[in-house]
């Protein structure tokens, strides 16, 4: 692709890109939130045409992309996120569709659709059985559904966005081998990620773009995790280690916790002012154990203590009246309510709060509150009954940070507080959490990322199959240390 | 959410599908039944339960298929009225035969569905609220129209019901013919056509189906249109037992069928449901019916019996997913 | 935010408003110029203000539940037994020469019982939906089919009549000129939209429609919200069963069935989103009173009252595409 610009109303999403892949090429394509990266990958696949200027070539042939179907017809198979698959029907019908509605065929043929679908999975070495529903299926083995799709369909250039998001450490070793797989088989993959250390595991170069402009083209061995982000924001990101806690004041005890099928026998320490990090593999009870922290998860045995006192939540309420606040993982579906207001998004947590002396919501009382937070947050907001989702990601997150201060919480649980944030808006979010901490509010943070452990919390837990298997000083570790830990290497 | 992956073995399948459950029942029931009143298990009970209902069991039909695209249609009782009107009046006026009296049944009811699947489409507005729109419109446009009278006085060749009678026993009759045949038919669209294929992958994933090609408007158009032409065959066969038209004889009855094919699987979500299972559902609520009236109960008391089978049932279903749902990761703890 | 964004914000939020009370406008101009002298005379005011308000308590009644992104089918059969209830209540315990003071207490009571049976089945209704997990449609189609049983076998497809008269009053009544049941409107109306706007309970109503996972996380007790949401449901169609039982002096099984539909296609006129989360009392107000004059006027100049249900569809298609044109525009 050369001279690639596209133009949104009065937005240059890309100006002037430059982009090839060969075939059977790894590719990794880098870049911040509005860097231009999922614009090039839509123009790529046909959902967009490049304005006039730039040109689009297939094996040196130039190629005019009005429709998708083109690039399909080139080829070209993009994976989304949500991976497109049909959850009722069946994996040989998930795999074979594409081909399908391409050949036209007017009837279904069951036997036909089963062999194509085994023959696929034998090309890159998987075997599932075709005939469960995807519905039934792991997110690791959807992905693979999704990648015969592509294949079937006769891809040349698969395209996956954000592929290894959901997926533990083994499932993203099985998604490596099937992308060698598919590079013996000369099938090129572009794929996007800013994982840095799977992108160095599997893609051979790595286009980073920044600001809808192409800042370079690298041989992935070249990069590191600085020089990577350095790239993509032209900032240089600076973080020192936070020194152990010191301090006495503890504000949430955790004995002997347990819930079969979940966790079993936690005991765990925080004190006030405290950032705790749990780590740990995917599946390893995090999420179990700090929903049961908030209510929603009832233990079996053991006990929890904010303060010193007995506490038994069963239910968010006693949670948020204990003092206790929690950011799940998905922001967006269940820590928002987005197309509601901003304001009524900050004020659902202190409902109590706003209530007038005949136990109406007071307006006044109401707009008091929320400015409030709007301030203190440097929320950009056009106005405070603009629904949530017109603002942008990092704003969505302050008002997520907004609604739980707004509780005066002892404990703030920040479930994979990062995840799908770029860099800058990373950073103001470690920002924030230092300075909550500093205020006395303790933080529990989960979290995959190593370095987000080492350098943004004062103590690490680490979590493996429903246990707690270590305790640390987080600014005693090192990156390598964390992952044999994790790895139980 | 990760799951454990273990395949399950072909018998075991039997026991999870929720067809299986529904059989028991109806075998129970049936078996209640037939205790209590041998004559309930008798050829021309069991016969003339399905012949009076075969309009409503070939109208759920075409429900199922709008269900299974995601979609939901409650104006399908006023597009059999308008067919059964029009189709009549032709009749009646200028003559003809058993296929044309169809054709025509089920043309109008092509052409109502055709505006239903247009409106849904184009006004980008839910399903129900356009159907609640149209069912008002074609009912009321029809009865000022043709001021509610009834119709009756059909040519001798229309009220010949059986085709072929096996001695005194009603043999296969209109009604059951045509009953079989839409069945069939639309076993067969949605289990071997790209198609009825389509239809699936819409309701199972609407974005996704755009992706992959599938065009959601063409689907969309055939599930309106063909639940219209059922309804529109359908109303024909009623008339060919009934003998008389009358306006209101259809309407009122849509959300029984609705939940007949819910109780059958077919989910109001879209992409799950199955003939076997509507023909389950709609056995079971029919066949308790019949079983009421043999036992001498008031059929005031009917209403009663399938409201509570239709809670009954579809709680079970909900109250199952929402614990498989719960669950959520289970983690093999160490111990 | 200046004070003039503050204004422009207002006019957009009540545009929708402003523009159905325009085509309200509008209309009543066309009907009074079609029928001069007939359309706008107090007595037709009148039998329209007294036939408004039992649509409307039960637009209402329809109107909270799809704000949650429900739906409640079972408003007018729980209306209808409610109203079968007290009707019996009251032709059983009444003779004709009974004194204020018992007479009184007997209506007291029947009125409790009808009110009671209504709020037990939204009760129920807001359980199996809350703590089962049926969807709304279904629920409240199973609760509808076996209420309209009930209220047969009860009645035997009998109507109950002969309420004493004081009752009526309810119904048929004027207080300065003004239809009773309006007045009860009124109240009905003002008592939704201080509910919506100014309790803890509207705001989770509305938030628990848009997304009620996201609003169980941030600590409401989304099961405890949507059962009482289904209870004033319920307890909104026992009002509007009294209007009806007073105003047509009997109960029976089928009454107002054909209501069904006109509420939802009333709160979807008025501006409520199906799928939940927004729409506002006054929208439905005026919703209401569009239909009304519609159906008033339609009726005044002789239409088919087919034509006029006709029309009821057309309308809800019209005003569905006008606003799907506004957002194109946008």
């Amino acid at each position: 692709m050369r001279n690639i610009s596209k133009r949104f109303g009065g937005v240059l999403a890309l100006d002037s890109v430059d982009f090839e892949i060969e075939k059977g090429e790894v590719h990794c394509l880098v870049g911040e939130n509005g860097s231009g990266k999922s614009t090039l990958i839509k123009i790529i696949s046909g959902i967009h045409s490049p304005d006039p200027g730039g040109e689009i070539c297939v094996d040196g042939r130039r190629i005019s992309h009005q429709k998708s179907s083109n690039s399909v017809r080139e080829g070209i198979q993009v994976i989304y996120q949500d991976l497109s698959l049909f959850p009722n029907l069946t994996v040989a019908e998930n795999i074979a569709i594409s081909s399908r509605v391409e050949t036209g065929k007017r009837l279904m043929n069951w036997k036909e659709t089963e062999e194509e679908a085994v023959r696929t999975m034998k090309k890159i070495g998987v075997s599932l059985d075709t005939r469960r529903e995807v519905s039934q299926l792991s997110i690791a083995e959807r992905q693979i559904v999704a990648i015969c799709r592509a294949i079937n369909a006769n891809a040349r250039l698969v395209i996956m966005d954000e592929p290894t998001a959901s997926l533990s450490k083994n499932e993203v070793q099985s998604l490596i081998k099937v992308i060698n797989e598919l590079q013996n088989r000369e099938i090129a993959t572009l794929f996007v990620s800013h994982k840095l250390d799977e992108i160095m595991a599997v893609a051979q170069r790595v286009t980073v773009l920044r600001d809808g402009k192409k800042v370079g083209v690298f041989d992935a061995s070249e990069l590191t995790r600085q020089k990577l982000s350095y790239l993509m924001t032209g900032k240089e990101f600076e973080y020192t280690k936070l020194p152990p806690y010191s301090g006495d004041e503890i504000v949430l005890e955790v004995r002997k916790l347990s819930r079969t099928g979940n966790y079993k026998e936690i005991d765990l320490k925080v004190h006030k002012g405290e950032i705790v990090c749990i780590t740990g593999l995917m599946g390893s009870g995090r999420t179990e154990l700090v929903l049961s922290l908030f209510g929603m998860n009832p233990p079996d045995e053991g006990e929890i203590f904010v303060c010193g006192r007995k506490i038994n939540p069963t239910g968010a309420v006693d949670a948020i009246r204990a003092g206790i606040a929690y950011v799940p993982e998905d922001r967006l579906q269940h820590g928002l309510v987005m197309n509601q207001p901003v304001g009524k998004n900050i004020v659902l947590t202190v409902l109590k709060r706003i209530l007038s002396r005949i136990r109406f919501i007071s307006k006044a009382k109401e707009s008091m509150e929320v400015k409030r937070w709007i301030e203190e947050l440097s929320i950009k907001v056009p106005s405070v009954d603009s629904p949530v989702n017109t603002l942008s990601g990092g704003n969505q997150q302050r008002v997520v940070i907004a609604k739980w201060l707004a509780i005066n919480p002892k404990v703030l649980i920040l479930d994979s507080p990062t995840v799908g944030i770029d860099v800058a808006a990373k950073d103001s979010i470690y920002k924030i959490i230092r300075e909550l901490a500093a205020e006395g509010i303790s933080i529990i943070m989960i979290t995959d990322e190593a370095e987000e452990a080492i350098y943004h919390s004062n103590t690490t837990y680490i979590m493996s199959a429903g246990r707690i298997i270590g305790k640390y000083n987080s600014s005693e570790l090192t990156e390598k240390e964390l992952y044999e830990k994790i790895n139980k290497i | 959410m990760r799951r454990s992956t273990r395949s399950n073995s072909g018998l075991r399948k039997i026991f999870v599908k929720s067809e299986f459950y529904l059989l028991l029942v109806i075998v129970a029931v049936s078996l209640l039944f037939t205790i209590m009143k041998p004559s309930f298990l008798t050829f021309t009970n069991i016969y003339g339960m399905v012949e009076s209902n075969s309009f409503l069991a070939i109208m759920a039909a075409g429900v199922l298929v709008v269900l299974i695209s995601g979609g939901i249609d409650i104006s399908f009782t006023a597009i059999a009225t308008v067919a059964q009107y029009v189709m009549a009046t032709i009749v009646i006026r200028w003559g003809g035969n058993m296929f044309l009296a169809f054709a025509i049944g089920g043309a109008v009811g092509i052409g109502l569905g055709l505006v239903n699947a247009l409106l849904i489409y184009f006004l980008r507005t839910p399903s129900i609220i356009v159907t609640i729109a149209t069912m008002n419109l074609f009912y009321g446009l029809l009865i000022f129209i043709s001021g509610g009278t009834w119709i009756y006085g059909f040519p001798m060749w229309f009220m010949e019901r059986n085709l072929v009678r096996f001695g005194d026993n009603p043999g296969i009759t209109i009604p059951i013919l045509i009953l079989v045949l839409s069945f069939i038919l639309t076993w067969l669209i949605l289990k071997y056509t790209a198609l009825g294929r389509n239809i699936y992958a819409v309701g199972g994933n609407q974005e996704a189906a755009r992706r992959v090609g599938i065009s959601v408007l063409k689907t969309q158009l055939f599930v309106y249109c063909y639940m219209g032409f059922l309804a529109g065959v359908a109303s024909t066969v009623q008339a060919n037992m009934m003998l008389t038209v009358a306006p209101n004889a259809l309407m009122g009855r849509e959300l029984e069928v609705l939940a007949a094919v819910v109780l059958g699987g077919a989910s109001l979500a879209g992409g799950t449901g199955s003939i076997l299972g509507t023909i389950l559902g709609f056995g079971l609520i029919i066949i308790v019916q019949n079983g009421l009236t043999l036992l001498g109960i008031s059929s005031y008391w009917h209403k009663v019996f399938v409201g509570a089978i239709i809670v009954i049932s579809v709680g079970i279903t909900a109250y199952q997913r929402k614990l498989r749902e719960r669950k959520g990761a289970i983690i093999n703890v160490e111990e | 935010m200046s004070k003039s964004d503050n204004k422009r914000g207002i006019l957009s939020k009540n545009s929708e408003i402003l523009s159905l009370g325009v085509i309200l406008a509008v209309l009543v101009l066309l009907f009074s110029l079609a029928l001069p002298g007939k359309f706008l005379r107090p007595s037709n005011l009148q039998s329209m203000a007294f036939q408004l308000p039992e649509l409307g308590v039960l637009a209402f009644a329809m109107m909270i539940t799809m704000l949650t992104g429900g739906i409640n089918l079972s408003i007018i059969s729980s209306a209808n037994l409610s109203g079968i209830i007290m009707a019996m209540i009251l032709t059983r315990n009444v003779t004709p020469n009974m004194g204020g003071g018992e007479l009184g207490w007997i209506i007291f009571l029947a009125i409790l019982a009808g009110m009671s049976i209504s709020l037990a089945v939204g009760l129920v209704n807001g359980m199996i939906i809350a703590y089962i997990g049926i969807s709304p449609i279904l629920a409240t189609l199973g609760t509808m089919t076996l209420l309209e049983g009930i209220s047969l076998v009860i009645t035997r497809g009998y109507v109950i009549s002969g309420l004493p008269r004081s009752l009526l009053v309810i119904g048929n009544g004027t207080f300065l000129g003004v239809p009773v049941p309006l007045f009860i409107l009124i109240a009905v109306a003002i008592a939704v939209a201080i509910l919506l706007n100014k309790t803890r309970l509207g705001l989770s109503t509305y938030m628990i429609g848009s997304n009620i996972k996201a609003t169980g996380f941030s600590g409401i007790n989304t099961n405890k919200v949507t059962i009482l949401v289904y209870m004033i449901s319920g307890l909104l169609a026992g009002i509007a069963s009294l209007i009806m039982m007073a105003r047509f002096n009997s109960a029976k099984a089928g009454y107002g069935s054909s209501y069904l539909l006109v509420t939802v296609l009333v709160s979807v006129l008025g501006g409520i989103n199906p799928n939940g989360g927004f729409g506002k009392v006054s929208g439905v107000f005026i919703g209401l009173i569009l239909l009304q004059v519609i159906s008033s006027g339609l009726n005044l100049l002789g239409i088919s009252q087919f034509l006029t249900l006709a029309l009821w569809g057309a309308l809800l298609l019209g005003v569905e595409a006008l606003r799907l044109a506004k957002r194109r525009v946008r």
